[in-house]
C-alpha cells in the first residue's frame, strides 16, 4: 500500500490552530506522507507549523455536530494532536467528515511499521549528501585512536557478519589474549550472545569498564570456561574486579528459573559482584507517562504535585543511574579496579550506568563531539534497540510493547550532571533537548532501527544521513554550546541526593511559561560572555573563564551502601 | 560569665554529620558569646565558631562507645554534633550552653558587646544609610492625597506602629483614633505602598473588633478615605488573610472581619493563609526532612509534601499576586489585615510590593522593603525568632516565608533580580544571629526605648559594603524597570525546595561549580577591561590637553560608595599569619558563627579534598552560606571575614 492512500483528505481550509505561547491561527491545513503543515498563506512559501507524523503520539478528536445538522456548516471537530516532544496542540476542523479523514490519516502515518518507508529515508537536504562515511566512528578506529588499548586489548571482527551476537556491531574490543573461539563459547553462555566487551579504558590507570548481559547459568549452575577465562583476562591475574548487576540479589536469583543467572563466586573467584537494583521496561515507561501527566495539570495543589512527582517513581530512576555510576567511577578511579556491568539484557540500563560512569570520568565524553561518540558508541553501536524503545511515548494510549524511555533517562542525567557542573560541559541543555526530540522522530537515520545488524539490512547508512554528523557540520551550532565551558581533566562526582536532583523544566516543562523565562537567562549568559569575549579580544578569552572552576570533589564513598556478595 | 561552667573541655570530637567517619578532634571553648571549636594539629587546624544566639536548641544523645553526644541546632539551619568524652564535661557543657543560648535580657544579645573599631559617628551614621522618609518620597509622597499624620509621634494611639504613618489627607484625627480603637492593638489602616502612576495603594491594619454585629463610624470613615483618595476608583479591595474559619473564630472573641453592608463599595475577600502555629510546625516538618541523611527520593519527596511549607509558600504567593494585580491592573486601593496585622500582613504587603515594583528587586531596595513593611511596621522579631527565652508559641518562620517567596521569584525570573540567593541567606543569617541590632525587640518603640541605635550597630551598611558578593549577573536593570509588575506561575512546579537555604551547611549537596559566580566574574572583568580602555585613553586625551577635573572625575567614577569606604573591613590579618594567637588579631567585627582557618595553610588540610573550602569542608559548616573560606582571595566575603572575639 502507497503511503498516500492513507490520505484521505490532504487539504483542509479554514482550520485553526492552537498551541503554547502562539496567538490562535487561522489557515490551511495539508497532510502529507511524513508530515502535517499549517499555513496562515499570509506568506505563501512559508507555514507556521511542520511537524514529521512521527513525532504525533497520539490524537484526539471530538466532533461536534452542532445544531443538529449533519453534514452542515455547523459541523466541526477537534483534533488534539500531542508529539513526542510532548508539545500538546489542537486543531479545529470544519466539517466533520474532513475532521476524521484527517485523524485517520494522522493515525495510520504517524505508526508506520517499516523503516525504510520512514522519513530519513526521503529527507534529502540540499546541503548534505549521501556519499562519504556514516557515523562518526567506528569501533576500529576507536581502537586505533585509544594507543593506552594497545597493549593489552584487540579489535575482534568475530561478529562479522553478526552471527555471534545479533545486536553487537561487527567489531568490537576485547582482551587480547582471548581469541574469537573462546568468544564464541561467551557469546553462547550470555544472552542475547552479548559477551563481554570493552567499553572503556581509564586514561589513569588502565582500569576498565565492561559491559555485557547476564551469564546463562540458569538453575542449575552452569558455567562456562571460555567467560570466566575471558574475565579473568580482563582483570589481568591477581587484582580484584567488580561485576555490578543492575538488579537486586533476589531478582538475579530468579532469574535463574529462567535460564539466566549471575556470575558466581566460586567460579569468578577474582570478581566481587555488587546488586543495584535498577527499574526497566515497562516500569519505566509508566513513571514516564505518569510524570508528564502532573506535569500538564497546572491547577494541582502543591501537595498533590508532590505527591504525583513521588508516585511517577522517575526522580529515583534518575536517583538509582546516577548512584550506580558514580559507584562504577569509584571503583574505576578512587580504587583502581575494572568492572562488569550487566543486567539481564544489556541493551538498556547497562548502556545507561556504562555510559553515564564515562560522562564522569572521562573529560573527552564531555566536549560535543566526545558526548555524540559516546552515544554512537555506547548505544547506536551497541544495540540500544531505538525502534522498540522509543516507538511510543508518554500520551500514546497503544498497548505498551517493549517501550521504555531509558534514553531520555540518560539524557536527564546528563542534564543533572550538567546542573551541578554547569561549567564542565561543552554541550548545552539545547542539545541535549535536541536529541531528546530526535529519538522519537527525526529527519536523520541515526536512530532507526534496533541494532547495526538491522541498520546494515535496510541500508540505512546508504540512504539516510546521520544526525551527529550534521549537528558537527561544519561548525555546531551555537546554541547547542555551553559558553561557560571550563574543560577539567578530574572526575566530575555528582550529588546524588535527593535535594540535589531535580526535576528537568527544560524537558518536561518545556512547553510552559516557566520554561520560557529560562530561556531568556540562557540569552542573557550568552550575552555576557560575548561582551566579555568582545573586550578581551581573542587571545585573551579563554584565561579568563576559568578563573571561577571550583575544583572537584568526591565527597561521599558510595560504597557503603552496598550489599557485597 | 557566671553561666559558663566549664570554660574548656579537650579531646572534644566533632562529627561531619554528611559522613560520620570524618571526625575532627579538637578543644571545645565556651565564651560570652561563640562556642568555640579548634581543631588539633597541625594538618587540620580549624575553627568553628558558634554565635549563642544562633543556637536554636541543645540535645544530649545517648552515650556512645566514644563518648556523650551533643547535638546542637542552630537557627540558621546548621547541626552540629560533639562527642565528649566525660559524661560530666558534656552535662555542663549542655546546662552552660542551654542557658547561653536563652538570654533573659536584651543586654545579654550579642549586638549589645559586638564592638568594631568605629567611631560613634560613624555608627550613627550606620543607621542613616536607610531613610524611610526618603522611600516614601520615591513613591511621590506626602502629596495632596496622602500625608504624615504626627498622632503617633509618642506611640500613644499604636505602639506597636512607626511614629510616621501616611492617612489620608482628608482623614481627621479623631477618625483615625476611632478607628485605632476599633482595631486590633490599635493598628489602624494605613499606608504600606502607594503607586504613583495610577494612586493605587496598598493599606494594611490589624482586624477589626467587630464581634458578630460591632460598627466603628470612625473606622467605616476610615476606609472610605481611602477609597476616596484614590480619585480613579469605585471600591476598594479589603483581604483578610487568613482562612475564614479562623476569621469566623475571631468573631467570638470580640474581632473579626469587615461586614461588606457596613462598609460602603468594599470588597471583602479571604485569603486562607495559616497562622503562625501552623507555620512553625511545617518549617520544624520541613527541617526533619532537610535533616535526613541519605533519605531515597520517594522519602525525601514524601517528607516534603507532609510539610506543607510549599503549599504554604504558595498561598503567600498567590495572597501577593491578587493585590498586586488589583493595584497593577484594576487599580483598586487594597487593604490588607490578618489578625494583628504583623505576620501576614507584613509577608503579603512585601511580596505584592516586590511584584509591583522593580525597586524592590535591587539590594536598597530590598533593604529598604524590609525596614519599612517588617522592621517599622513592628514585625515581633523578638518573638518570632526567639531572640530571648520565652513563649515557644510565639516562635514562626514568618519572614523565613517571605524570603523563600522572594527566591521562588528568583527562579521564576532569573534576570529580574539585582541581588542573588546569598544576599537572602546573609539577610536570613542576620535576623536570627543578633549580631546588629536592626531585627532586636518587637516595635520601633521598644527599640528606642532600649537606645538601639545608640548602643548596636546595622546590618545594612555592612551588606551595602559587600554588595559585589550579592550582585545577580544575569540582572537586566532596564527589562527590569519596563517589565514593571511581575507575574510569576503560581503553577505547583513553580514551587521548590530551597536547598541553599534549608542545607546550607550540607556542602556536598550543592553544584560543585558555580554558573552565577563565574558570570560574575566574565562580567566583572570584562567591567574592568572597559575601565582600563577608558582609563588609557583618557590618559591619551590628558597628554594632549590637561585637564584637572577629569583625572578627578577617574576617581570618582571607580565603583566606591564614599560614604562607607571607611568602615573597617580589613579581614586579611587573620588568615595569613599561622600564629594560634588568633584571638587578639584582628579588631574587625565579629561575626555571628564564625569558621575560620587560621592555618598557615589553608588549602591543603584534606587529602581527599583538593578544593579551597577543604578544612572547613570537613566540618561541614560554613557559617556563612556557600562563600569560600577566607583565603586570601576572599576578602570581600562578608561572612566568613570577621576573626578574633572578645575572649573576655
Amino acid at each position: 500500500m502507497e503511503l498516500s492512500e492513507h490520505i484521505k483528505t490532504a487539504n483542509v481550509e479554514d482550520v485553526t490552530l492552537r498551541r503554547p505561547f502562539h496567538p490562535a491561527l487561522r489557515g490551511t491545513l495539508c497532510v502529507t506522507s511524513h508530515h502535517l503543515l499549517f499555513s496562515d498563506r499570509k506568506d505563501e512559501a512559508s507555514w507556521q507549523l511542520l511537524i514529521l507524523l512521527k513525532n504525533i503520539d497520539a490524537i484526539e478528536k471530538s466532533v461536534e455536530n452542532l445544531f443538529g445538522y449533519p453534514r452542515a456548516m455547523g459541523s466541526s471537530g477537534t483534533i488534539t494532536i500531542k508529539c513526542k516532544d510532548l508539545l500538546v496542540l489542537q486543531l479545529e476542523i470544519p466539517g466533520m467528515e474532513e475532521c476524521l479523514n484527517i485523524a485517520s490519516s494522522i493515525e495510520a502515518l504517524s505508526s508506520l511499521e517499516s523503516v525504510t518507508e520512514m522519513y530519513p529515508f526521503f529527507y534529502r537536504p540540499s546541503h548534505l549528501t549521501l556519499n562519504g562515511p556514516w557515523g562518526l566512528s567506528s569501533t576500529e578506529q576507536y581502537y586505533k585512536q585509544t594507543e593506552r588499548l594497545w597493549d593489552r586489548w584487540r579489535v575482534s571482527t568475530v561478529n562479522s557478519d553478526y552471527s555471534v551476537c545479533p545486536s553487537y556491531p561487527s567489531a568490537v574490543i576485547v582482551p587480547r589474549e582471548v581469541d574469537d573461539d573462546k568468544l564464541i563459547r561467551s557469546a553462547r553462555f550470555r544472552q542475547g550472545g552479548r559477551f563481554p566487551v570493552l567499553s572503556y579504558c581509564h586514561h589513569r590507570n588502565g582500569m576498565v569498564i565492561m559491559r555485557s548481559s547476564q551469564p546463562l547459568t540458569g538453575a542449575n549452575k552452569k558455567r562456562c570456561k571460555e567467560d570466566e577465562l575471558l574475565l579473568q583476562a580482563v582483570i589481568d591475574g591477581s587484582e580484584l574486579g567488580y561485576i555490578i548487576d543492575l538488579r537486586s540479589a533476589q531478582q538475579a536469583q530468579q532469574a535463574r528459573m529462567t535460564g539466566g543467572g549471575f556470575e558466581s563466586k566460586s567460579f569468578y573467584s577474582h570478581w566481587k559482584r555488587i546488586h543495584r537494583h535498577h527499574e526497566r521496561g515497562k516500569i519505566v515507561q509508566e513513571s514516564l507517562i505518569k510524570l508528564v501527566e502532573a506535569c500538564s495539570d497546572p491547577s494541582h495543589s502543591v501537595d498533590r504535585w508532590l505527591s504525583k512527582l513521588e508516585n511517577s517513581k522517575w526522580l529515583s530512576h534518575v536517583h538509582s543511574a546516577l548512584s550506580t555510576a558514580g559507584l562504577v567511577v569509584e571503583c574505576v578511579e578512587r580504587d583502581g579496579h575494572s568492572v562488569l556491568v550487566h543486567g539481564s539484557e544489556g541493551t538498556d540500563n547497562t548502556l545507561l550506568v556504562s555510559s553515564l560512569a564515562q560522562l564522569i570520568l572521562d573529560p573527552a565524553s564531555r566536549t560535543v563531539t566526545g558526548f555524540l561518540c559516546l552515544l554512537e558508541r555506547e548505544w547506536i553501536q551497541a544495540g540500544h534497540p531505538f525502534q522498540q524503545r522509543c516507538a511510543h511515548s508518554a500520551y500514546s494510549h497503544a498497548r505498551l510493547k517493549q517501550e521504555c524511555p531509558i534514553f531520555l533517562l540518560l539524557l536527564d542525567c546528563v542534564w543533572q550532571v550538567w546542573r551541578q557542573f554547569p561549567l564542565a560541559l561543552e554541550f548545552s541543555e539545547a542539545l541535549l533537548l535536541r536529541l531528546a526530540q530526535e529519538v522519537y522522530a527525526s529527519n536523520y537515520g541515526t536512530f532507526l532501527c534496533n541494532s547495526e545488524q538491522e541498520r546494515c539490512a535496510a541500508g540505512v547508512k546508504e540512504n539516510t544521513h546521520c544526525l551527529f554528523q550534521s549537528l558537527l557540520r561544519p561548525d555546531i551550532e551555537e546554541q547547542y554550546l555551553n559558553p561557560l565551558y571550563e574543560p577539567t581533566d578530574l572526575a566530575i562526582w555528582p550529588s546524588v541526593h535527593p535535594q540535589s536532583l531535580q526535576l528537568w523544566t527544560g524537558l518536561f516543562l518545556r512547553w510552559t511559561e516557566y520554561a520560557q523565562n529560562m530561556e531568556e537567562a540562557r540569552e542573557e549568559v550568552w550575552s555576557i560572555v560575548k561582551e566579555h569575549h568582545e573586550q578581551a579580544g581573542p587571545d585573551r578569552t579563554n584565561n579568563t573563564l576559568s578563573t571561577h572552576c571550583d575544583t572537584l570533589t568526591p565527597f561521599e564513598n558510595l560504597m557503603d551502601e552496598l550489599t557485597i556478595l | 560569665m557566671e553561666h559558663i561552667r566549664m570554660p574548656k573541655v579537650e579531646n572534644v570530637r566533632l562529627v561531619d554529620r554528611s559522613s560520620s567517619r570524618r571526625i575532627k578532634v579538637g578543644t571545645l571553648y565556651l565564651t560570652a558569646t561563640h562556642t568555640i571549636f579548634v581543631g588539633k594539629g597541625s594538618e587540620d587546624r580549624c575553627e568553628l565558631w558558634v554565635l549563642h544566639s544562633l543556637v536554636c536548641n541543645v540535645v544530649k544523645h545517648k552515650a556512645s562507645q566514644s563518648g556523650y553526644p551533643l547535638l546542637i541546632h542552630c537557627k540558621n539551619f546548621q547541626v552540629m554534633q560533639f562527642i565528649i568524652s566525660q559524661e560530666s564535661d558534656c552535662h555542663n557543657v549542655y546546662i552552660s550552653l542551654s542557658r547561653l543560648s536563652r538570654p533573659e535580657k536584651y543586654e545579654e544579645l550579642y549586638c549589645f558587646s559586638f564592638n568594631p573599631n568605629v567611631d560613634k559617628a560613624e555608627r550613627e551614621h550606620s543607621w542613616d544609610f536607610l531613610d524611610l522618609k526618603a522611600e516614601y518620597s520615591r513613591m511621590g509622597l506626602p502629596n495632596k492625597l496622602w500625608h504624615v499624620t504626627p498622632i503617633n509621634r509618642e506611640y500613644r494611639v499604636c505602639d506597636t506602629y512607626p511614629a510616621d504613618l501616611f492617612v489620608p489627607q482628608s482623614v481627621t484625627l479623631p477618625v483615625i483614633i476611632g478607628s485605632s480603637k476599633f482595631r486590633s492593638r490599635g493598628r489602624f489602616p494605613t499606608l504600606s505602598y502607594y503607586c504613583k502612576e495610577n494612586h493605587a495603594t496598598i493599606c494594611r491594619s490589624s482586624q477589626p473588633l467587630s464581634g458578630f454585629s460591632a460598627r466603628c463610624l470612625e473606622d467605616e470613615q476610615m476606609l472610605q478615605a481611602i477609597m476616596k483618595s484614590n480619585p480613579g476608583s469605585r471600591f476598594m479591595y479589603v483581604v483578610d488573610t487568613r482562612p475564614k474559619l479562623n476569621a469566623m473564630a475571631n468573631r467570638a472573641a470580640g474581632k473579626g472581619y469587615e461586614n461588606e453592608d457596613n462598609y460602603c463599595n468594599i470588597k471583602f475577600q479571604f485569603i486562607g493563609i495559616e497562622n503562625i502555629h501552623v507555620m512553625r510546625n511545617s518549617q520544624q516538618k520541613l527541617i526533619e526532612v532537610s535533616a535526613l541523611r541519605s533519605p531515597s527520593m520517594g522519602e525525601f519527596l514524601m517528607g516534603l509534601e507532609n510539610s506543607d511549607w510549599l503549599r504554604h509558600i504558595k498561598s503567600i504567593m498567590e495572597a501577593g499576586i491578587f493585590i498586586s494585580k488589583a493595584v497593577a491592573e484594576e487599580g483598586v486601593n487594597v487593604l490588607v489585615h490578618c489578625s494583628d496585622g504583623w505576620d501576614r500582613t507584613a509577608q503579603v504587603c512585601s511580596v505584592a510590593s516586590v511584584l509591583l515594583d522593580p525597586y524592590y528587586r535591587t539590594l536598597k531596595g530590598l533593604m529598604v522593603l524590609i525596614e519599612k513593611d517588617w522592621v517599622s511596621f513592628g514585625h515581633k522579631f523578638s518573638h518570632r525568632c526567639g531572640h530571648l527565652d520565652g513563649e515557644a508559641k510565639e516562635v514562626s518562620p514568618v519572614i523565613d516565608q517571605f524570603l523563600d517567596c522572594l527566591w521562588q521569584l528568583m527562579e521564576q525570573f532569573p534576570c529580574y533580580f539585582e541581588y542573588n540567593e546569598k544576599f537572602l541567606i546573609n539577610i536570613h543569617n542576620h535576623i536570627y544571629s543578633c549580631h546588629y541590632g536592626n531585627f532586636i525587640c518587637n516595635s520601633q518603640k521598644e527599640r528606642k526605648d532600649l537606645c538601639i541605635k545608640e548602643k548596636t550597630h546595622s546590618i545594612w551598611p555592612h551588606l551595602w559594603e559587600n554588595k559585589l558578593d550579592f550582585m545577580n549577573p544575569l540582572f537586566k536593570p532596564d527589562q527590569s524597570q519596563n517589565q514593571g509588575l511581575l507575574r510569576p506561575r503560581t503553577a505547583p512546579y513553580c514551587f521548590k525546595y530551597w536547598r541553599r537555604l534549608y542545607n546550607r551547611f550540607d556542602r556536598e549537596l550543592h553544584p560543585r561549580q558555580s554558573e552565577l559566580d563565574c558570570l560574575m566574574t566574565v562580567k566583572e572583568e570584562t567591567q574592568q577591561l572597559e575601565e582600563d580602555l577608558a582609563l588609557c585613553e583618557q590618559v591619551e586625551h590628558q597628554i594632549f590637553n590637561y585637564h584637572p577635573h577629569k583625572s578627578k572625575q577617574a576617581l570618582w567614577s571607580l565603583p566606591l560608595d564614599t560614604s562607607l569606604a571607611n568602615t573597617p573591613q580589613d579581614y586579611i590579618g587573620g588568615f595569613i599569619g599561622g600564629a594560634p594567637n588568633v584571638f587578639t588579631l584582628q579588631q574587625g567585627e565579629r561575626e555571628s558563627a564564625e569558621l575560620c582557618l587560621f592555618g598557615d595553610k589553608p588549602k591543603s588540610s584534606d587529602a581527599d579534598n583538593s578544593d579551597q573550602e577543604s578544612g572547613v569542608a570537613d566540618f561541614s559548616s560554613h557559617s556563612s552560606g556557600e562563600e569560600s573560606l577566607p583565603s586570601e582571595d576572599s576578602v570581600k566575603d562578608p561572612d566568613s571575614d570577621e576573626t578574633g572575639p572578645n575572649r573576655a
